[in-house]
C-alpha cells in the first residue's frame, strides 16, 4: 500500500463541487452560483419547508429500523443541487460501464469455469468460502449472462478531485426513486432554473428498466409479464418499490401473492392464477425461497429457486450477486477489469488494506486513529469505525474486534470526501457528499442515466451519508461544461 | 389484478366510508345533545348507538357505564379502539398505502393528507382532555371524505380497481344506514330526533323536496330505505353494490371471479330487487329491531361472500392454465 495514511490534523482541504480553491464558482456552475447568491436565506428556508410538506403529503418516507413500527420519516432534502460538467460525467460514465461489465463477467466466471481463481488472482477461499457465494447457482445459465441487471455504484471524490469507487451494490440497490423524485421536486420549486439551462434528464429511468427486464425473459416468451417483489409495506424502501412498480406499470407483489407450480411462477389474481416471467426482486437472496435458503422466511416463495434453475422465470438481480459486491472482494475489482477486459480501470478504487494480510493488519493497527475500518459484510454505515471522529475508548474497543477476527475487516484512509454547498440551519455551508449512479445492464448494452443520487452528510464534518444515519439527498445535475449565463433570471 | 390488491382496495373503500359514517353518527348525537331532553334519554341514545355498531361490549370493558363524553371520545378519538373514527381513517390510509401504485397519486395524496391533518388535530386529545369543538373535527372528516370521493371520481380509471374500491364504499354505506335506522327506530323518537337523523345523512333538503310535509318516522324511513335517487339510502347503495359486483364478475372472461361469484351475484340481486320493487306500506308492519337486525346480517353475509370469492387468496391449484 503506497498511499500513506494522513496523520491527524494534516488532512488536506476537500475538493468542493461548486467552488474552486480560490472560492470562485467553477465554470460549469457559474450561472447557478450567481443565481443562488442573489437568493435570501429566508426564501430558501421557505422553499425547503414547501419541499418537506410536499414530501410528507406524497408519502415519500422511510421506516427506520429500531424505531416504532409504522414510524415514518422523511429523508432530508437539500434544495441546493450538486452539479457536474458533462466532460467529467462522460469519463465517469465510461468507468462505471467498464466496471459493471467486468463484475458481470466475474459473476458468470465464478459460477462456471472459475478462470480467475485458477489464474490465482483472487484466493479461492475468498470467493468460495464467502457466505454470499451460492453453490446452487453453479453451472446455471442466466439469460444473456447478465447477473447484475441493476447496480448502484457508490462514487466519491478525493481531495484532488478524482472520482473513486467506494463500494459496489449489486444485490438490491435502492435510492433511484429519490433521484427521480428529487428532480421532480426541483422542477416544481425552481422551474426558472430548468427553462434557462440544459440539465440532462433522468426521467426515462423506469422505461429503460422495464425494457431491460422484458429483454431478459426466459427464451420463447413473447410478451413477458414482469412483477416487482417487495418485502411489504413496512420495509424501509417500500415507497421506492411501489413507485417503481407504478412507473413501470407492473404488479407490485409480495411473497404471499405468489406460488410455484410445475416449475413456473404464478401470482394469485381476482381472475385466477397469472404467470410471471420476470421477477424484479427487492428482497435479499436469503429470503427468496424458504425451501432453499432461510426456512423461516415468510417473505419469499417456496420452490422459486427450482423454477429459476429450470429457466422458467428470470430473477433480477440474479441469485448470488452478493459475492461480487462484498467488501472483501472489492479490492480485487481493478484486477477483474484487467483480467477479463484487458483494459486499465478508468475509475480507481479507494486504497484499501485487507486485514487478513498480516502486513496490512500491522499497519492498520498502528494507525487506527487516522483510518476508516469497515466490516466486510456490514452495510448502511453500521459496523464501521471512523478513526478521526472516534473517542479513544471507541478505538480501543474496535481494536479488540479487529484482533479477534481480522478477516472480517478492511481499512481505508480517511478520505477528504468532496463537499457541496448545502442549505443548513446556519445558511449555506459546505457538507460532504457522495454519488450513487444507477447502472442498468443487458448483454448488449449498459445504460447509466446522467447523474444519480447525491447523498449528503448534514452534520458538520460528518462523513457518513447513509439515510439511516442522518444523511440527506440532493438533486444531481449534469450540465454543459460552460453553460450560457443565467443573467436573464429575475431575482 | 392481485387478490391482495383487490382486498386492500375494498377495505380502503369500507374504512373511508365507515369513518365518514361515524362522523355523521357522532354529529347526530352532538345535535341531539343541543335539544332539550333528560340526561337519561341521552344515555339511552348512546347505548342504542353502541349496540347498533356492535361496540357495546368493547365500550363497557374500557369505560364501564355509558356517559356521553366518554362514548363520544371512544367512538371518535380512541386510538386503542380499532372501531373509532381515527382508527378507521388510519386503516383506510394503511390500505391505500399498500396499493398506492394502483390508485392515482392524487387519490393517495388526498387521503394521506387527510390522515396527516387528522393526526395533528387529534394529537393531544385524550378521554380526560376532550377536544373543544369536537363537531368541527367531524365536519373536517366529512369534508375530506367528500374530497377523496371526488378525487377518485375525477382521476381513477373505471377499471377493476375502481370497482373494488366503490364496492367496499357502497356495501359499508348500506350497512351504516341500516344500523343507524335500527338504533333510532326503537327509541321513543320524536319529530326533532328524526330531523336530526335526516340532517346527519345530508337528507333534510331532499326530504323537503320529495315530501313537502312535516318530518315523520314513516316518511324518513321510507326515504332512507327505499328511495333510489337518495344517495345515502339503502336502496341506492345496494344498486351500486349490485352494479359494481356485476362489472367485476363480467369483466374477467372466465376465471375464478365469474365462476365462483355466481351465488354471490344472485344474493346481491335478490336483496336489491326487494328494495327495487318493495313498497313501504307492505314493509311498515314488520319494521323494528328484528327487521333491521336481519337486514344488517344479510349485508354482512354479502360482504363475507365477496371476500370469499374475490379477495381471500385461493388455494394454489392452477386450474385452466
Amino acid at each position: 500500500m503506497t498511499t500513506p495514511a494522513f496523520t491527524s490534523g494534516q488532512r488536506p482541504q476537500p475538493y468542493d463541487e461548486m467552488l474552486d480553491a480560490q472560492g470562485q464558482p467553477r465554470t460549469h456552475c457559474r450561472g447557478y452560483a450567481d443565481w443562488l447568491a442573489r437568493r435570501s436565506t429566508g426564501w430558501l428556508a421557505e422553499k425547503r419547508a414547501e419541499a418537506d410538506a410536499l414530501f410528507h403529503r406524497v408519502g415519500i418516507t422511510f421506516a427506520v429500523y429500531g424505531e416504532d413500527e409504522g414510524t415514518e420519516r422523511l429523508i432530508p432534502f437539500d434544495v441546493v443541487p450538486r452539479s457536474m460538467p458533462r466532460s467529467e460525467w462522460t469519463l465517469l460514465e465510461a468507468g462505471l460501464k467498464q466496471r459493471v461489465r467486468a463484475l458481470n463477467v466475474f459473476l458468470h466466471d465464478i459460477y462456471h469455469d472459475q478462470d480467475i481463481l485458477r489464474a490465482g488472482l483472487i484466493p479461492p477461499e475468498q470467493v468460495l468460502g464467502n457466505s454470499q457465494y451460492r453453490p446452487e447457482m453453479h453451472g446455471i445459465h442466466v439469460p444473456g449472462g447478465t447477473y447484475a441487471h441493476i447496480a448502484g455504484i457508490d462514487i466519491v471524490r478525493d481531495h484532488e478531485g478524482r472520482f473513486r469507487v467506494l463500494e459496489d451494490n449489486l444485490r438490491v440497490p435502492s435510492g433511484v426513486s429519490y433521484m427521480l423524485e428529487n428532480r421532480k421536486m426541483m422542477m416544481r420549486l425552481f422551474p426558472d432554473l430548468f427553462t434557462s439551462q440544459a440539465v440532462a434528464p433522468v426521467e426515462h429511468y423506469p422505461d429503460v428498466l422495464l425494457e431491460n427486464l422484458k429483454r431478459v425473459a426466459p427464451a420463447g416468451v413473447t410478451d413477458p409479464t414482469v412483477a416487482l417483489l417487495t418485502p411489504g409495506a413496512y420495509n424501509s424502501a417500500y415507497f421506492e418499490h411501489a413507485f417503481l412498480a407504478q412507473q413501470m406499470g407492473v404488479e407490485l407483489v409480495e411473497g404471499q401473492d405468489l406460488f410455484v407450480r410445475d416449475e413456473r411462477l404464478w401470482m394469485r389474481t381476482t381472475r385466477g392464477p397469472q404467470r410471471i416471467d420476470v421477477l424484479y426482486r427487492r428482497l435479499d437472496d436469503d429470503y427468496l425461497d424458504p425451501l432453499a435458503f432461510r426456512v423461516d422466511s415468510t417473505l419469499g416463495v417456496p420452490g422459486l429457486l427450482n423454477a429459476y434453475r429450470a429457466g422458467r422465470v428470470t430473477i433480477a438481480n440474479a441469485i448470488g450477486t452478493g459475492v461480487a459486491d462484498d467488501k472483501s472482494i472489492y479490492p480485487y475489482v481493478p484486477e477483474m477489469i484487467r483480467f477479463y477486459l484487458g483494459e486499465t480501470p478508468l475509475v480507481d478504487n479507494v486504497d484499501t488494506w485487507i486485514l487478513r494480510r498480516p502486513d496490512d493488519l500491522a499497519h492498520v493497527l498502528a494507525n487506527l486513529p487516522d483510518l476508516v475500518v469497515k466490516e466486510v459484510h456490514g452495510a448502511g454505515g453500521y459496523g464501521m469505525l471512523i478513526g478521526p471522529t472516534s473517542t479513544k475508548a471507541e478505538i480501543a474497543a474496535f481494536r479488540q474486534l479487529i484482533i479477534a477476527h481480522p478477516e472480517r475487516y478492511i481499512a481505508q484512509p480517511t478520505l477528504a470526501l468532496s463537499t457541496s454547498p448545502t442549505f443548513v440551519e446556519s445558511g449555506l455551508a459546505p457538507r460532504h457528499v457522495d454519488l450513487r449512479p444507477f447502472v442498468l445492464s443487458t448483454r448488449d448494452e449498459i445504460t447509466v442515466v446522467p447523474g444519480g443520487l447525491t447523498r449528503v452528510a448534514l452534520r458538520q464534518g460528518s462523513l457518513v451519508v447513509n439515510s439511516s444515519q442522518g444523511g440527506g439527498t440532493k438533486d444531481t445535475w449534469v450540465v454543459e461544461d460552460a453553460p450560457a449565463p443565467l443573467e436573464t433570471l429575475p431575482c | 389484478m392481485l387478490s391482495r390488491t383487490a382486498d386492500h382496495l375494498f377495505w380502503m373503500g369500507r374504512y373511508l366510508e365507515r369513518a365518514e359514517h361515524l362522523a355523521r353518527l357522532l354529529d347526530a348525537h352532538h345535535r341531539q345533545s343541543l335539544l332539550p331532553r333528560s340526561a337519561a334519554t341521552l344515555v339511552t341514545n348512546w347505548q342504542a348507538t353502541l349496540d347498533s355498531l356492535s361496540q357495546s361490549a368493547a365500550y363497557h370493558q374500557a369505560h364501564g357505564a355509558v356517559r356521553p363524553d366518554a362514548a363520544f371520545h371512544f367512538l371518535a378519538f380512541d386510538r386503542e379502539h380499532p372501531g373509532s373514527l381515527v382508527s378507521c381513517l388510519q386503516s383506510a390510509r394503511e390500505n391505500a398505502r399498500a396499493v398506492r401504485g394502483t390508485i392515482t397519486a392524487e387519490t393517495w395524496e388526498a387521503l394521506n393528507a387527510a390522515w396527516l391533518e387528522a393526526r395533528t388535530l387529534t394529537a393531544h386529545v385524550t378521554a380526560d382532555a376532550p377536544m373543544r369543538e369536537g363537531n368541527a373535527f367531524l365536519e373536517f372528516v366529512k369534508d375530506r371524505a367528500h374530497l377523496v370521493h371526488g378525487v377518485i371520481t375525477a382521476t381513477m380509471l373505471r377499471d377493476e380497481a375502481h370497482a373494488f374500491l366503490r364496492l367496499g364504499s357502497y356495501l359499508e354505506r348500506a350497512d351504516g344506514t341500516v344500523r343507524l335506522l335500527g338504533a333510532r327506530w326503537s327509541d321513543e323518537t320524536n319529530t326533532a330526533d328524526w330531523a336530526v337523523v335526516l340532517r346527519s345523512l345530508s337528507a333534510f333538503e331532499p326530504y323537503r323536496r320529495l315530501y313537502r310535509e312535516a318530518v315523520s318516522r314513516d316518511r324518513v324511513t321510507e326515504l332512507l330505505l327505499l328511495q333510489d335517487s337518495m344517495p345515502r339510502s339503502v336502496h341506492r347503495a345496494l344498486t351500486q353494490v349490485n352494479d359494481y359486483l356485476r362489472s367485476i364478475a363480467s369483466g374477467g372472461g372466465g376465471g375464478r371471479g365469474a365462476h365462483a361469484g355466481s351465488e354471490t351475484l344472485r344474493r346481491a340481486g335478490e336483496l336489491h330487487s326487494q328494495f327495487q320493487y318493495g313498497r313501504y306500506a307492505d314493509w311498515a308492519p314488520q319494521l323494528g329491531a328484528e327487521f333491521f337486525g336481519t337486514l344488517a346480517r344479510r349485508i354482512e353475509d354479502l360482504g363475507s361472500r365477496i371476500a370469499q370469492d374475490f379477495l381471500v387468496p385461493m388455494s394454489t391449484s392452477v386450474e385452466s392454465n
